[in-house]
């Protein structure tokens, strides 16, 4: 499903990924890992289609409309509620049923009651648990997650381990983090960045 | 359902300012003051020509204030990726949000205009559509501009610098709409200007929101 030889990216005379190979089968289950700067980041923005690669040549054979992205930032608005932020993605990801896709994944990571208040409110992992909420809204096939367990507390990394497990196999997954640990038994293969 | 797209992109901006009051008090500040300001400035019967010039003053920077915040929710959050990621045309997420920069942008001059009359001089049916026209052009250039401003370092610095060349038509169209015998020409120049400059903008949108 993905596919990257010789990839490199530049940021002014800055270099990451200098020249990374890896491959993911459809089904598969990556982990990304690396130190801080090694580019776990820049290769998920790279498979996403939101950056280019300087060198290199990426396939991704999957649409953008199947692609699910959780990145650092949660992408999603501070001055509107839960509700409010998944029905503008859920539009424009063109979601039948959008409205049971949403109390239902809202429900599952524990948001519900909380759906109405502003996200300027939530606590950080409130706001990254909307996070995860919005990158699998549209139930895509290709999934990216870039450090999903960062501001989770155990409650909430406990939901999100049972969320991997029933993702895996079915889904394409590439996560990237820095706890490998985590996600060791659903892994099937890992890309580390030097 | 690429307008329903635009439709909920708008709401939602509206939805946003309604909620953060971010953008129109300051637009309002900013013109009721310039204007406040201008007419204590200017000496006894300075003509009317002058006074439309500062009109046209206050109209260029109060757009500018306003676009200066137009992708500050954007990225905020980093959603401006999530909007980009998302499989509608992405030339809606321009259009939404030039949408809503226009509607900031026209209430703030609902109470500028009655103003600008009460201290300096009338504005006929000519001079009223010259400013709308030139709304119009300012938003959709400006939206585009703003959104390359707001992906560099100097965003405050660069916004003007983009901006303001490219207003200076709009300018000139909407000052010749207001004082010329031959306004209609002008108003001319100004739906000319929007409609090159917003299918323009429409199309090259993609190319700034992604690499």
């Amino acid at each position: 499903m993905i596919r990257g030889r010789g990839l490199e990216k530049r940021y002014g005379r800055r270099r990451v990924l200098a020249g990374t190979d890896f491959a993911v089968p459809a089904g598969g289950f990556a982990t990304v890992t690396g130190p801080n700067g090694s580019g776990k980041t820049t290769l998920l923005r790279l498979v996403a289609g939101l950056i280019v690669p300087t060198r290199g040549v990426l396939e991704v054979n999957v649409e953008r409309a199947q692609i699910g992205y959780l990145a650092h930032e949660p992408l999603v608005y501070r001055e509107l509620t839960a509700l409010e932020n998944l029905e503008l993605f859920g539009r424009l990801y063109r979601l039948v049923e959008r409205r049971e896709r949403i109390g239902m994944l809202l429900e599952r990571f524990s948001l519900w009651d909380a759906r109405n208040e502003r996200v300027s409110t939530y606590s950080r992992g409130m706001t990254q648990r909307l996070a995860l909420c919005r990158a699998l809204l549209h139930d895509p096939q290709l999934i990216l997650l870039d450090e999903p367990f960062s501001a989770l507390d155990d409650a909430g990394a406990t939901l999100l381990d049972r969320e991997l497990e029933a993702l895996a196999g079915e889904h394409t997954l590439v996560v990237a983090t820095h706890d490998p640990q985590r996600v060791a038994r659903l892994t099937t293969m890992s890309v580390a960045l030097a | 359902m690429y307008l329903a797209d635009v439709a909920a992109l708008t709401r939602k901006d509206l939805r946003v300012e309604l909620r953060a009051r971010d953008t129109l008090p300051a637009m309002l500040l900013f013109v009721v003051s310039t204007l406040v300001v201008f007419h204590f400035a200017l000496p006894e019967g300075t003509g009317d020509a002058a006074a439309y010039g500062l009109l046209w003053v206050a109209i260029v920077f109060t757009a500018l204030l306003g676009l200066a915040r137009a992708w500050v929710p954007e990225h905020e959050h980093g959603v401006l990726d999530g909007l980009v990621l998302a499989p509608s045309d992405r030339s809606a997420i321009w259009l939404g949000k030039t949408l809503a920069t226009l509607a900031f942008l026209v209430a703030a001059q609902t109470v500028a205009l009655p103003l600008f009359v009460l201290f300096f001089a009338p504005l006929d049916a000519t001079a009223i559509a010259g400013v709308l026209l030139a709304d119009i052009g300012i938003c959709a250039v400006g939206s585009l501009m703003a959104a390359m401003a707001a992906a560099g370092r100097s965003r405050e610095l660069l916004l003007p610098l983009l901006v303001l060349p490219l207003a200076i038509p709009l300018v000139i169209g909407g000052v010749g709409a207001a004082v010329s015998p031959e306004a209609e020409r002008y108003l001319l120049l100004l739906a000319l200007y929007d409609g090159v400059f917003a299918v323009l903008s429409w199309a090259s949108f993609e190319y700034v929101v992604t690499e």
